[in-house]
């Protein structure tokens, strides 16, 4: 695969992400849109830019890992990893199909460069935790990267790991928050408000940085600003909008888990471009 | 003494005194053994492990699902992990965590279980676990081990080790009699016959084997002579082992330091029913839970003793003879 830091570049393979994104969901009548097109940035900028990692060795010990810890969002992970060349790009559209790879929620049977089989929310950040663990202890070179979703930090485990990192001082995991502020049955605030967020994170003893998660070269500056910091787990509190790049779907929260129409593919394809 | 002299039944060391002698050993032959516990290091005896190896043990507080979880991601980035608590709460506690991050993804992470049954005595039933066989036989691909004694233990929990795959490991409280010489083998998945008799087969796991032992002399002096299975391995289950008892002496009783609705009875039950059907008889806890006293006063107020797997294993002789 070709990395790459440079930002326009970046910004081409969103597009087609987005368009796999859209594409395979409609193909498959069901999935989670929204939560997938708020990750888009995050992802993209992860794999092709800041993660050590190699498509033709998945196994290299000193890789660094990466755990879709919201899982439902698996569209945005298979989008990516096609992309880098990890899995057939002309099979995404079997999404959620009978046999297909690409199961409803990331399976590390069906692909093992998944470092983790997610979709029962909240475990995420304790796998992470682990593996940062392991990295330590073998002096590896190795980093963990975890990205959450706002609605999931609702559950209690996720606040028993960031008990655990900051006090294990594990500064080789960051945590990214997808904070699109939109669950399945609506708005965060309305179901179960996580404010004052940054202020919970800090009290935690995490390093917080907020940023605007559409924000590529944002992005870059705030990965950078994580490898930079010592002692201490960093959170990226990344702002998302959820359904990003597709206007009936921006902030709305019927496709956190519905699949468009053939005709509502056509135009969100329009848009994307 | 019991069973006619063979076996001596003195007290030895608790379960949980094996398993931790074992971790420090594991730790000594192998620096890829870990080791995560959630403020019970001192009951579970894994405080050992940690004083001999900070580096490599792991204080998650009390948070097992988090610990549960961190286990599994050593696990996946290569470590031998292990993670013990009480078994009412790592496996209640942790069991969601066990389903999602061990078992489902095949995760290669050693679950140890403490404290379990209704030995544990003056903590009360809070802290008593009966459910964690039938909970760990649930999770699909587990490997699922119940030792007797120290001797076993010890063997069981190197084994495991090295063993490719999730597995949980039931120890208990108390100090429990020996069985086992040392030097004496054990194979995961292979029972162990401990006495020879044809007219009725006592299958068990845990301190329900010396008890078991313990039964066949008061047996033997009404005339019926008794098989004793020690079944360490509950999952897989040594099938071969049922069969030829039940086609051997036409009557099983299982007995259990568990809710025997969900044990270890039920799983000998199905290979009896799928093999060679023959009469049945099980004891373990009811349908309740215990209460705090001495360990042995609870034994002995819920039947957990050599007098009640007598009177199983009379139940079971008495229908058959019908």
């Amino acid at each position: 695969m070709k990395k790459t830091s440079n930002v326009p570049e970046l910004q081409e393979i969103c597009r087609t992400v987005r368009r796999h994104i859209v594409t395979m969901i409609t193909e498959a009548k069901s999935g989670h849109p929204g939560g997938s097109l708020s990750a888009v940035e995050i992802l993209t900028t992860l794999f092709f830019d800041v993660l050590r990692h190699d498509p033709a060795n998945p196994t290299w010990p000193e890789r660094d890992r990466f755990i879709l810890s919201k899982g439902h969002a698996a569209p945005v992970l298979y989008s990516v990893m096609a992309e880098c060349g990890y899995t057939p790009i002309e099979t995404l559209n079997t999404l959620r199909t009978i046999g297909s790879i690409y199961q409803g929620h990331p399976d590390r049977r069906y692909i093992p460069a998944l470092e983790a089989s997610t979709g029962s929310l909240g475990v995420g950040l304790s796998l992470g935790l682990g593996m940062a663990e392991a990295a330590r202890l073998d002096k590896s070179p190795t980093r963990v990267f975890v990205v959450l979703g706002d609605g999931e930090i609702q559950e209690g485990q996720i606040w028993e790991s960031a008990m655990y990192g900051a006090f294990h001082k594990l500064d080789n995991i960051v945590a990214i928050l997808d904070y699109n502020r939109i669950q399945l049955d609506g708005w965060v605030k309305d179901i179960m408000e996580l404010e004052p967020l940054a202020d919970k994170w800090r009290a935690f003893g995490w390093h917080v940085i907020e940023v605007d998660g559409h924000d590529v070269a944002k992005l870059q500056g705030a990965f950078a600003d994580a490898a930079s910091t010592k002692g201490k787990p960093t959170i990226l509190m990344a702002h998302t909008i959820k359904g990003k790049g597709v206007s009936f779907m921006e902030n709305n929260p019927k496709f956190h888990g519905m699949a468009p129409t053939k005709e509502e593919l056509a135009m969100a394809l329009k848009e994307i471009g | 003494m019991a069973a006619n002299g063979k076996y001596e039944l003195k007290l030895g060391a608790a379960t949980r005194e094996a398993f931790g002698k074992a971790l420090v050993e594991l730790g000594k032959e192998n620096p890829n053994v870990v080791v995560c516990d959630a403020d019970l290091s001192k009951s579970t005896y894994t405080h050992w492990f940690g004083q001999e190896f900070p580096d490599r043990f792991f204080s998650c507080g009390i948070a097992e699902s988090n610990m549960v979880s961190i286990g599994a991601g050593m696990s996946a980035s290569g470590k031998i992990a292990f993670v013990a608590s009480f078994a009412a709460f790592v496996m209640n506690k942790g069991f969601e965590q066990l389903r999602v991050t061990v078992a489902y993804p095949r995760v290669n992470l050693k679950v140890v279980g403490t404290h379990s049954g209704i030995s544990i005595g003056e903590d009360g039933p809070s802290q008593m676990s009966v459910e964690d066989i039938g909970l760990a036989c649930s999770l699909a691909g587990f490997t699922v081990i119940c030792p007797s004694d120290e001797v076993s233990t010890f063997a069981l929990v190197k084994a495991a080790a090295y063993f490719d795959g999730p597995v949980f490991i039931r120890v208990g409280r108390v100090k429990v009699a020996s069985i086992y010489q040392p030097g004496h083998t054990f194979e995961i998945g292979k029972s162990i016959q401990l006495t020879d008799g044809n007219d009725v087969t006592i299958i068990s796991h845990g301190l329900m084997v010396a008890e078991a032992l313990k039964a066949v002399d008061v047996l033997a002096a009404e005339g019926i002579a008794a098989r004793v299975i020690d079944m360490h391995t509950v999952k897989p289950i040594d099938r071969d082992a049922i069969t030829k008892a039940a086609k051997d002496t036409g009557a099983i009783a299982v007995v259990e330091e568990h809710f025997v609705e969900t044990g270890l009875g039920v799983r000998v039950a199905q290979v009896v029913a799928e093999t060679h059907p023959c009469i049945m008889e099980f004891h373990g806890v009811g349908d309740c839970y215990a209460e705090s006293g001495t360990p042995e006063q609870v034994l002995e107020k819920y039947h957990m003793n050599a007098a009640a797997v007598v009177e199983t294993a009379r139940r079971a002789v008495r229908r058959k003879s019908k």
